[in-house]
């Protein structure tokens, strides 16, 4: 047996025989033409075939992947029109007299180099993609057919060079069981795509990947970076054990997705999900999501020169509940403002924009901006179970200013005679003043959502998106958690339900911690949802509050996360 | 010929996808845009050339186009970067 190590960059196991993906070799000849306008017009027509090819990829990408792995291909239909790399191309025929083929490849060759040479890790990855993109044009002009994956026939492990986007898409999923290749870092296409499909795969393991005979047994851990070539029967066997018993958990987990999420004593929670669009509630829906605890509104408000109007918010809000019938959906109203501008509200540029004039502040400041979401809220509403909530709330005031705001639009639509929605009316907790006065808030107010990701940062005075002290901003600190606590216990006292929409509702090793506090409600991204209730369900409500008692009790996010991997097994990773 | 600095906040830096938002609005203008950031200029046009500019976070980056359209393709490019890319990430 021969260990092979690599980046670990998508995770799991997977064991199969090794299938070697090679494409045709693009042999490229230089040679002269006599008629360089016929040359430049063979150029013109195999450009647009490629394109055309590249549209389809795209439609195939939209519908099976992310919608950021989708953009890799709009990104390479920019390419594909590139006015620079077409002069290159051109002068080389024009002047030079050179084959299309050679041309390109020359004209290419040189933005690849360039790329190749950067410091940024994300520019030398995009070289593959100029690669891409120049390969798929030459195949058409040099008329080579495309199946690098002619033989694949059975399950098997996929070793390359690099793969690229289009060869990754192209891929029967059902024919792979994982990727080991020789180039590439964690932010490669085939890392991304392995990651959107769920499959594991070992990238930048080096040249000696390519020297695994065809066929050989092949173990891929994900999980730890490492590629185990031809293993004995006993390391198979250990393999296959880890594996079905992973793979039993997850599809343990997914079976009953659908179900809800009671703990073994009886004690039942909601768990839904963070959504930002129609697509994204459909999603939702299929990974057993039991309503919306989060819909973010700025997808209506982003890439655009306007302001949506009311009709426009009020259709898009309607497809959205609709997805959800009668389940509940928690409206956000506009989190805009700070870092998020929108250049057509023609906002002064603040010096610390995560503590300026943002969410809830700007909505009060200039309410014609949320007035016409609220009228759109309350008239989509009616039939559906929506609740909204107001984000980055600091104070008792600016609750009451902004359910007078939501009462007076109220007010305005019964005027007119329109049917309007009875709503919860609930505030996100994500700033420390907000959690601290938690006791107060609650008088006012239907439900809390927490938000931890900007509570933690605001707690711990660390910026998230600062890699030097992102580390501090865990939401596993003990300064986060014993807020999260006292929110939960402030709003139980009042009848108050409480809700908790930040990643770490989604972290399988927070769920017991959270649990075992009281919380009513977990909304997190889509495919988090299994595994979250998988893990509820295998608790009592004492257990999980005897793992919070002592989660309170540690003072660090490691400790924390210590604890639960050994009171909560289930837990841990699967 | 009109011409304006401009500092680009986004945390990816002209890359990925603010770099595709900022082709394709460069490219609904007749005029030519150049972009300059340190010693290397690009056409604005053009994918390539502004990825291999290397505009990180917090690039100052200098622009100037010449055409019918010059001041109105500044000032929707200049909206661009000053909105953050309208937030995409």
């Amino acid at each position: 047996m021969k260990t092979l190590r690599g980046i670990a960059a998508s995770g799991g196991l997977a064991i199969g025989p090794a299938f070697h993906f090679q494409k045709a070799g693009l042999c490229c000849e230089r040679t002269t033409v006599q008629d360089p306008t016929a040359e430049w017009a063979r150029f013109q027509a195999a450009l647009a075939t490629a394109g055309e090819e590249l549209a389809q990829v795209c439609a195939l990408a939209e519908t099976q992947c992310q919608p950021e792995e989708a953009a890799i291909f709009q990104a390479h239909l920019l390419i594909l029109d590139d006015p620079d790399l077409l002069d290159q191309v051109q002068f080389r025929i024009a002047e030079q007299h050179l084959n299309a083929a050679a041309a390109l490849n020359e004209a290419a060759g040189v933005y690849i180099q360039t790329l190749e040479a950067m410091d940024n890790e994300y520019l030398r990855a995009r070289a593959a993609d100029v690669r891409d993109v120049t390969d798929r044009v030459l195949r058409i002009l040099l008329g080579v057919a495309e199946s690098p994956t002619a033989g694949l026939t059975t399950p098997a492990v996929i070793i390359a060079s690099d793969l690229t986007p289009s060869d990754t898409v192209l891929l029967d999923k059902s024919l792979v069981v994982g990727f080991c290749t020789a180039e590439g870092g964690a932010t490669s296409h085939t890392a991304i795509l392995a990651r959107g499909w769920g499959l594991p795969a070992v990238v930048g393991i080096g040249p000696q990947v390519l020297e695994i005979p065809a066929g050989a047994p092949v173990i891929v851990d994900g999980d730890e970076g490492a590629v185990l070539v031809e293993p004995e029967a006993g390391v198979i066997a250990r393999y296959r054990a880890r594996q079905a018993r992973a793979d039993v958990a997850l599809a343990q987990a997914r079976e009953h997705a659908h179900e809800p999420a009671i703990t073994r004593d009886g004690h039942r929670v909601e768990v839904v999900a963070n959504v930002g669009n129609v697509a994204g509630a459909v999603a939702a829906r299929e990974a057993g999501a039991e309503g919306i605890g989060l819909l973010r509104t700025e997808f209506l408000y982003l890439e655009r020169a306007t302001l949506p109007d009311e009709e426009e918010q009020y259709q898009a809000y309607r497809a959205i509940l609709e997805v959800f019938g009668t389940q509940p959906v928690v409206l956000r109203t506009l989190d805009i403002g700070g870092d998020k501008d929108l250049p057509y509200l023609d906002l002064p540029r603040e010096l610390n924009p995560f503590l300026g004039l943002r969410a809830i502040r700007l909505g009060l400041a200039r309410p014609e901006l949320l007035k016409p979401q609220l009228h759109a809220a309350l008239r989509a509403g009616v039939g559906h179970n929506l609740k909204v909530m107001f984000p980055m709330v600091a104070t008792v005031a600016e609750v009451r200013a902004a359910r007078a705001l939501l009462d007076e639009c109220r007010a305005e639509l019964l005027a007119q005679g329109q049917p309007v929605a009875e709503i919860e009316v609930g505030i996100m907790v994500e700033i420390p003043a907000a959690a601290i006065m938690a006791h107060r808030l609650a008088a006012e107010v239907d439900f809390f959502s927490i938000g931890t990701n900007d509570l933690s940062q605001y707690t711990l005075a660390a910026d998230r998106t600062n890699a030097q002290v992102a580390a501090l901003a865990s939401a596993f600190q003990p300064a986060v958690l014993h807020l999260v606590r006292d929110v939960i216990t402030a709003a139980h006292a009042r009848g108050r339900w409480v809700g908790l929409c930040g990643e770490l509702a989604g972290e399988p090793l927070a769920v017991p911690i959270l649990l075992g506090l009281g919380l009513d409600e977990f909304s997190m991204n889509p495919p988090a949802i299994p595994r979250v209730k998988q893990i509820i369900r295998a608790l009592t409500l004492d257990q999980a509050r005897e793992v919070a008692q002592a989660a309170l009790e540690l003072d660090s996010p490691e400790a924390i996360q210590a604890l639960v991997r050994e009171r909560v097994p289930a837990a841990g990773v699967a | 010929m009109p011409e304006t600095t401009l500092t680009i906040q986004h945390k990816v830096g002209l890359h990925a996808r603010p770099a595709a938002l900022f082709v394709q609005t460069a490219k609904q203008f007749r005029s030519n845009i150049r972009v300059a950031h340190g010693e290397r200029a690009a056409n604005a046009k053009s994918i390539l050339g502004v990825l291999t500019l290397g505009a990180e976070q917090g690039a100052v980056i200098h622009l100037c186009a010449e055409g019918d359209d010059a001041e109105q393709a500044l000032a929707a490019l200049t909206d661009l970067i000053h909105s953050n890319f309208g937030g995409v990430e």
